[in-house]
């Protein structure tokens, strides 16, 4: 069985100027299998909008080879683009299109006509909270509203692969969270999905795998459970009884403790050290921990660790 | 079944339709106004100090030209608007990831064009109804000068909205290659009546012969023989689409 998606080489140059170029990737290789929900972690200028592009034929690729379902996007690229549904990074339909309109003339351009595509259309916008709005403009909607728009057009075709480029920039945490759970059903009804994102919350969320990708290049790459062993440091978060005040940080001076909330001390830990040392010192100064938490936000360390260390 | 490629196909040309009849006061009606006005000023008020030209009156005479002129913009502003549009909200990327193929995504915009081509000029013949009376020669030459005309400046019309990268380089075409290009092409005056020098210097403009051909639809009048006519057309017709082809192909100014 061939992968979902097949990627070996890809470089992307783009002229910017009569003499400038922009290594935008930098030889990527990259195998995603059928039914894989894989995020795409990077800073911005990364290269995952440039690559994503590659992908669903919307962008010229200077070198490499990309498959999708075994089948090349440069010997038969429109059967590999009838797998793939995009969600894109920036609103591209026109806002003076009726919501359901946009969705329907999509399935259109796959080959479904109105009437077939009309039931599914239907199912989707529903489940994505759209189907109220589905007589109305598409510049009616809100920013949030706009981004399940594009959503349920990537769907409308049912496609075997979904790339998601951003898809929950500027969407609010509620909204966020159940976006999330749409797309892991979707996940698990079989179709692969492919997501970028800045939301570290997001990749360890959602993701069985994760690639790092910065300055065009694939830094690190594994599941969400590799990328934490390879923290240098840990970090806690110390709720405490007493404020912590510059009084309190003074006496702590030295030891691996910042303030970072008046009740929360934010603890950093190197392969090696003992935490009893920093709670003898806290209870000698006579500061009581009430709670010990992880900050949640371990993949971004990470993230940040390797990015430095590059 | 409908083939897929068809379905995608129906459907671009159905969102023309609409977007062409939602908008009509943009579409539509500038070609009857204005035209209307050269019918009167032209036709009516100069014309009627003009001997005929080959046996027509000047209003009659003028006619086929104005519509086809009409039918040249149409088709052009068509297409350059629409795609360019399309481009600029980056609306064409929904079309572009889908499997249709490029032809078929041409074909799609290109009937946008000829649909407003053949509706301008059906509007605008029925409006020169109040000043003159119709005569068809042969409706044969006539919808086959105006198709292929519509077919190419809906084909330049998407060439010149790939190129573009501001606005104002979607009217550049227009005004100076297309209006210069449609007044010294016949449309007012037999080049039989221009001085030996300037008659040759019209043969090297393409408009003089879609201008003719139209006429020779009309009236049986032409001042090239009809068979070098389509030639002229036909060519460049085929030059465009090449043109155009090529440049899907490429993805230039559409893919990143
Ligand atoms: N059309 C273009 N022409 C020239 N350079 C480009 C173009 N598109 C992107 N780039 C450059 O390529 C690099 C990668 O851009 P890309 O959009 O892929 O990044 P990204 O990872 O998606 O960033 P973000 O998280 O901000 O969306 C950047 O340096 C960008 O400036
Ligand atoms: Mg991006």
């Amino acid at each position: 069985m061939s992968p979902a998606i097949e990627i070996s080489g890809l470089k992307k140059v783009y002229t910017t100027g009569k003499t400038t170029k922009m290594e935008a990737l930098k030889g990527v290789s990259l195998t995603i299998q059928k039914g894989e929900f894989f995020a795409f972690l990077g800073p911005n200028g990364a290269g995952k909008t440039t690559l994503i592009s590659i992908l669903a034929g919307l962008g010229i690729k200077t070198e490499g080879t990309v498959k999708v379902h075994g089948v090349s996007i440069d010997e038969n690229p429109d059967l590999a683009k009838s797998f793939i549904g995009l969600v894109p990074q920036e609103f591209n339909f026109s806002i003076f299109e009726k919501v359901l309109d946009i969705v329907l003339d999509q399935a259109g351009y796959y080959g479904i006509t109105r009437k077939e595509a009309l039931p599914h259309a239907e199912k989707i916008l529903k489940e994505l909270g759209l189907w109220e709005k589905k007589d109305q403009q598409a510049q009616a909607l809100s920013g949030g509203m706009k981004r399940r728009l594009m959503i349920a057009r990537a769907l409308i075709h049912k496609p075997q692969i979904l790339l998601l480029d951003e898809p929950t920039a500027g969407v609010d945490v509620e909204l966020r969270r159940s976006m999330w759970e749409f797309l892991k059903e979707l996940n698990e009804s079989g179709t692969t999905i492919l997501l970028t994102t800045h939301y570290l919350e997001e990749a360890e969320q959602l993701s069985e795998r994760v690639a790092i990708i910065n300055h065009g290049e694939i830094i690190e790459e594994g599941s969400v459970q590799q990328l934490l062993s390879k923290l240098h440091f840990v970090t806690l978060l110390l709720d405490t009884v007493e404020t912590i005040n510059e009084a309190v940080m003074l006496l702590l001076r030295g030891e691996p403790l910042v303030r970072d909330e008046e009740h929360v001390l934010k603890l950093t830990l190197k392969p090696g050290d003992t935490i009893n040392e920093v709670f003898r010192k806290l209870s000698s100064i006579g500061i009581h921990e009430k709670n010990i938490r992880t900050t949640g936000r371990m993949l971004e360390e990470v993230f940040i660790q390797l990015i430095e260390k590059k | 079944m409908k083939s897929p490629i068809f379905v995608g196909y129906l459907t671009m040309v159905r969102k023309e339709l609409v977007r062409i009849f939602r908008i009509w006061s943009q579409t539509l009606l500038p070609p009857v106004v204005t035209m209307s006005l050269y019918f009167v000023v032209f036709g009516g008020f100069i014309g009627s100090q003009v001997q005929p030209i080959s046996g027509y009156s000047y209003m009659q005479y003028i006619v086929p030209g104005l519509v086809m002129m009409s039918i040249i913009t149409a088709a052009y502003m068509n297409t350059v608007s629409t795609f360019y549009f399309a481009k600029w909200q980056h609306v064409i990327d929904e079309i572009l990831v889908s499997p249709m193929p490029s032809w078929a995504v041409i074909a799609g915009f290109v009937s946008g064009g000829i649909i407003r081509a053949f509706l301008t000029g059906v509007l605008v013949v029925a409006v020169s109804l109040f000043f003159t009376h119709l005569v068809i020669f042969n409706i044969l030459i006539l919808f086959a000068a105006a198709f292929l005309t519509a077919l190419l400046f809906s084909l330049a019309g998407i060439v010149n909205a790939i190129y573009a990268k501001s606005f104002d380089a979607i009217s550049i075409v227009p005004n100076f290659v297309l209006t210069p290009l449609t007044y010294l092409g016949g449309v007012f005056y037999s080049i039989h009546l221009l001085p030996p020098f300037f008659a040759k210097l019209s043969l090297a403009n393409p408009i003089l012969y879609m201008v003719n051909a139209f006429r020779y639809g009309f009236l049986g009048v032409t001042d090239v023989s009809i068979g070098r006519c389509f030639a002229v057309i036909a060519v460049f017709t085929l030059l465009m689409l090449l043109w155009t082809l090529i440049l899907f192909r490429k993805g230039a100014g559409l893919k990143r």
